[in-house]
Formats: structure tokens, sequence, C-alpha cells
């Protein structure tokens, strides 16, 4: 045991320098192909990943939300220019050009996908999660939304109607979900806390002030 | 193309399988293909119809046996292949084997904000009036193009009706095929899910997919 533990010590170390897959060494060996011809910044890449890994990201969409709740005025200007509406907020710019978006209630329930390949809007959610790019989302959400909610855990009332955006060209669908119960007294910032991801999508519903605290993300 | 990334409807792809806490990159190498993948359009000159195109027109056993990272991957090496920035066989060795092409622009890390900002808007002026209101009764073509195209083919010969006007927007059909922008007016049109499924539907639910006026045509 004690012999053996320095050397594990050490090939654990490098991870994915010891052990990368043909597809990460494709990758290497293209990236170096670009820069030496010229073609490619790499310090460029570094900032496109900076941004898309750690700047953008569904945090933005909730504070259109949470705005959206509880600002009469914002909320007008978001149905009717929704692209004006966020672009006032601040999240501009690629893959969120053309916005609109779909408001739920207890009689229709609104869900996003993208069928025919992964269009989702970036600058209020970020990159898409591996799902949302998955066959079994894009194939099946057309013809069975209320099957993929329940791969969600998500039930609707029988009254509520599901209404299906498929996002075939450059304009991209935010579902502003119900506000929920319980919320009166909230102010921009906790409400904001409700909503996730997915509840803008269209696969999950915000959450519940009881849920938000039981996750952390609630004094 | 009736190809295999066109999955509406699809069956058999199995449960849609969310991922706790999933970060925005599995690896390494994922970062620098979406990197590239977003750097490379500059000195490639190619749009994003094009890049649509490149991907879904990969081999139809390989676009399913891949992840999603390594579709965008294969993509940009067909197009970098395709105007000879770099030859298959320099992806192959990893050595520069031909010479390096003269290249309009490429994306410097000090510009990636302004140019991530900008985005790539669609809308285009109208040079003639739309052909629908919403509320007229359309129905999809039954037309089945050899290029790229965006009308889904679970929709195509069945009814449906104008549920938004977008305005004016580039002509994905012409644009993946370097013919131009040719704009046309694009629309939600929205259709019902029993129009589209048949009788087993939900009576009220709906599937809205955004169609340009040329996939259209007055019922």
């Amino acid at each position: 045991m004690s012999g053996d533990h320095h050397h594990d010590d050490h090939h654990h170390h490098d991870h994915e320098g010891s052990e990368l897959s043909s597809t990460a060494l494709r990758v290497r060996a293209l990236e170096s192909l670009l820069v030496e011809k010229g073609y490619v910044d790499p310090a460029a890449l570094d900032e496109l990943i900076e941004t898309y890994e750690h700047k953008v990201g569904p945090k933005n969409g909730a504070r259109v939300v949470a705005k959206a709740w509880s600002d009469a005025d914002f909320l007008a200007m978001l149905r009717e220019d929704a692209t004006a509406a966020i672009t006032s907020l601040g999240y501009i710019g690629r893959q969120g050009e053309h916005m609109v978006a779909v408001e739920n209630t207890p009689h229709v329930h609104n869900m996003v996908v993208c069928t025919l390949c992964s269009c989702y809007p970036w600058p209020v959610l970020g990159l898409p999660p591996v799902w949302y790019k998955s066959p079994a989302y894009r194939s099946r959400s057309v013809i069975d939304p209320r099957g993929v909610l329940s791969d969600f855990g998500v039930s609707l009332p029988e009254e509520t109607d599901v209404q299906v955006w498929d996002s075939t060209a450059e304009v991209r669908y935010l579902v502003i979900p119900m506000r929920p119960d319980g919320t009166a007294n909230m102010n921009e910032d906790d409400l904001a806390a409700l909503v996730t991801r997915d509840s803008m999508i269209g696969t999950g519903l915000a959450l519940s002030p009881d849920e938000a605290r039981a996750r952390g993300l609630l004094a | 193309m009736n190809g295999v990334h066109d999955m509406g409807g699809m069956q058999d792809f199995g449960p849609v399988e969310p991922e706790e806490n999933e970060p925005v990159f599995h690896a390494g190498w994922e970062r620098r293909a979406f990197a590239l993948t977003l750097a490379t359009s500059a000195p490639g000159g190619w749009n994003i119809d094009m890049s649509r195109h490149a991907r879904e027109s990969l081999p139809p056993a390989q676009y399913l046996g891949s992840s999603y990272y390594q579709i965008w991957l294969a993509g940009i090496e067909k197009l970098l292949g395709e105007r000879g920035l770099i030859t298959p066989e320099e992806i192959e060795t990893g050595r520069i084997s031909a010479p390096v092409k003269p290249v309009e622009r490429i994306l410097k890390a000090e510009d990636v904000a302004a140019v991530m900002a900008k985005g790539g808007p669609a809308d285009r002026p109208a040079s003639e009036p739309a052909g629908f209101r919403i509320g007229d009764r359309v129905r999809a073509r039954n037309i089945h193009p050899e290029g790229h195209t965006r009308l889904p083919r679970y929709v195509r010969g069945h009814f449906g009706e104008i549920s938004r006007v977008h305005g004016c927007h580039i002509f994905p059909d012409a644009h993946a095929h370097g013919l131009g922008e040719r704009p046309h007016w694009l629309y939600s049109v929205s259709f019902s899910a029993r129009e589209l499924w048949g009788e087993e539907a939900a009576p009220r639910d709906r599937v809205h997919v955004d169609l340009w006026e040329p996939y259209l045509e007055p019922a």
C-alpha cells in the first residue's frame, strides 16, 4: 500500500494530459495548425471560452423574468418588443438578436425546442445543456411534450394546454414561467433566485420560496 | 434535405436525461472546439447557414454516432477543407503541407466582446408587403429540397395558422449555398397537435414553427 501510494499520486496528476482521447488530440492538432497558419488568435479562443463559460448564463434570463414579474412597464415592453426589453438590461448579441418572450399562464404552458439543431438564446441562458441538444429531446418534444415534461418530473393539470415553440429560424424564445404563490412581498433579487434555467426553457417551473430555500438559493 | 438532423417526431431515442449541476463543458477539448467554431468563421468567411449545412450533411451514421461538439468539429474541418484553408491531409498528419491562403479577417482577442455583442441580426428591409397576416390559414408546402432548408419534415403538407409576423429575414435555403441573402417574410405558424400527430394528441396542444413565406401556400 505505502509503496504504491507515491505512484498513484503521480498518475492522477495531469489527468487530461495523460489520457487524451482521439477527439481531443484532433482538436489540439487542428488548433495548432490554425494558429500556425495565422487564421486563429489563440487569445481570442480563451476570451470566447471565458465569456461563455463564466460570464453569460441563465442568471441573466432570471433577471429578465424577475423584472417581468415585478415591473408592469417592463412586462409591457417585453410583450411589445422583447429584443428591446432584454437589450435594455444589457443582455445582447449572438444567438439573441431576435427575441420573443412567451408567458405561461394557468391555461397555457410554453416549451422551447430546436428540432433541427440546437438554437438557444445565448445572451439570456448561456450555452445549452447536453439534454437540450440530444436526439431524445429534439425528436420527442414536438410529438410528446407531456412525456418529455414527465422526464423532468413536471406534470401539468389537464386544463393546461401545451404550446411548443420550434426555433427553426433566428428568432429565440424565452419562456416567462408563472410567478409562484407566496411571493407577493419579494424583491427582484429574491425573485430571480426562484427562476431556474429549465423554467425558462419550459421543461420546469419556477421554484417556490421553500424549494429555493431548501436548495440554498434563498436566505 | 431530408436528413437525420431533422428529428422532430422521430421515436425511440429514449428518455430525456437531465444532468444535475451540469458543467458548461464536459472536457477541455469541448471548450476549444466550441471556440474554434466561433473563431474560424472570420477567416473562413462562411455564414451560420453554411455552418448548419456542413454539420447536417455529415454522413448520417456519423451524425448520430457523434457527440454534439464532435459534430461541430467535423463541421469546421469540412468547411476549412472546402476552402483550402486546412486540408484533410494536414488534419491527419498535424503538419502544414498546403500554403497559407490570404484571408480577409481573423478574430482578434480584443474584438471578441464587440463581435459577440453585435451578433448577426438576420432581419432585412422588406422589398414587398407580407403575403400573410396573423390569423391567416396556410399550408406548409409538401416539398423536399435537396439542399439546406429549415422547413421540418413533420409539418410539410399540414395546415396551420399564422400566429406571428417576425419581419423579413435572410432565407437559409439560399444563404447556405452562397446564393445571397434573398430575404423573405418570416412567420410563426401555429399547428394543432392533432393536425400533426392525429387524434391521440391532446385536443388543444399546439406546435409553433418559424417558417418563411416560400415554405407556405394559402389554404
